[in-house]
């Protein structure tokens, strides 16, 4: 897999608007985002409404995956391609959903909602409808998906990659400082994780760095051993579903896993090690 | 304004939150007198090392929940609009920076 198959630019997705076999979808941090326009013929995933279960903390199972896709107009056959705010968290974090469920025919838009914007592309309030399917997935990957115990189980044995920004990495905030810091549980990271912001692997303008600097962020400054497996992390998996996309998707690492759990877990769970301060 | 998961507020951020003992940094970003709603503000801390960015909500603001210390405000907008400030933020105290592009 080379990154032209999973990423594509902005002259591509506005030359296939309207293409009956790619489904552009818009899935945001800010939900409202979309209502106020959105790349003409795309569609909306809520990340919240749609993608989390709505009583247990877990994303939506197969089956409810597969209803949320039926009822959509998405097919098996169809490519789809994911953008969304903020620099595509939570489009990487759908991406993220559509692998593990088993498609592969899914791409992301490089740069997302905010290239789009600052290039005053098209933008419409038309909500298309689209046909429903009868879509198919498959049982989720779990090679892909990390769950706490086998992050316990990975200290000081494989890359632990934590994503967050300095400050919450170090325990000095609990959230990203656009949120606002009530949270309760514990701050700081998991021992023997290194810090390398998902921020980092992004332009300014949302794009992704080259290979070659994303190869010399992971590998070169913060020293990861890339014949190591690999858990990348931060708050709640969506920084680090965007992190997984680089290091499985853009850089080809074979065996790279989200946790989704990620701090809010982790950090409220009884009994396990903590670190505070940088990296040790 | 919510604070569930990583889930930004409806229809962006709206300036004049209550800071409580938290620092904010806030403000709204005008052109020509009137609100740019478009574009995005960065957080930025020493050598450019970014820190958090938000879309500018319907009226132009843009609200941060930094540490203390000093920051750089970065403004993106279309038609390769920028613009840059230096900010303080301190516990309890809500720092305004409105900014014309």
């Amino acid at each position: 897999m080379s990154r032209s198959d999973v990423l594509v630019d902005a002259d591509w997705a506005e030359a296939h608007i309207g293409d009956p076999h790619v489904v552009i979808v818009e899935v945001d941090e800010d939900t409202s985002a979309y209502d106020k326009g959105h790349i003409p013929t795309a569609i909306k995933v809520d990340w919240k409404k749609d993608l989390q279960d709505p009583v247990r903390r877990d994303f939506v199972d197969k089956t409810g995956f597969e209803a949320l896709l039926s009822e959509r107009g998405i097919s098996n056959d169809d490519t789809v391609l994911l953008y969304g705010g903020n620099n595509n968290w939570f489009a990487a974090y759908a991406y993220w959903y559509f692998r593990l469920y088993g498609h592969d025919k899914v791409l992301l838009l490089d740069g997302g909602r905010k290239k789009w914007e600052l290039d005053s592309r098209e933008l419409s309030t038309e909500v298309p409808q689209r046909p429903r399917t009868s879509y198919s997935a498959t049982e989720q990957d779990r090679s892909l998906r990390a769950l706490r115990d086998e992050v316990i189980d990975a200290i000081g044995k494989r890359n632990l990659v934590d994503v967050r920004s300095p400050d919450e990495f170090t325990g000095r905030l609990l959230a990203p400082a656009h949120l606002p810091q009530e949270q309760a549980q514990r701050a700081g990271h998991i021992p023997t994780a290194r810090n390398v912001p998902w921020s980092k692997a992004a332009n300014e303008d949302g794009t992704f760095r080259s290979d070659a600097e994303l190869r010399q962020l992971y590998a070169g400054d913060a020293g990861l051993d890339f014949s190591k497996d690999t858990i990348a992390y931060c708050r709640i998996g969506e920084r680090s579903a965007h992190t997984w996309f680089v290091l499985h998707e853009l850089l080809g690492l074979p065996n790279v896993k989200n946790y989704d759990g990620s701090w809010t877990e982790y950090g409220s769970l009884v009994g396990v090690p903590i670190e505070l301060g940088e990296a040790r | 304004m919510s604070s569930d998961g990583c889930g930004a507020p409806s229809g962006g951020v709206s300036a004049s939150a209550a800071a409580g003992s938290q620092p904010v940094v806030e403000g709204r970003v005008v052109r020509q007198g009137a609100a740019v709603s478009t574009g995005y503000a960065r957080l930025l801390g020493t050598g450019d090392e970014f820190v958090a960015e938000v879309p500018l909500g319907d009226d132009g603001g843009f609200r941060f929940f930094a540490a203390p210390g000093s920051w750089t405000l970065r403004i993106l907008a279309p038609g390769g609009l920028r613009a840059e400030r230096s900010v303080q933020a301190d516990y309890g105290q809500v720092t305004t920076v409105d900014v014309s592009i």
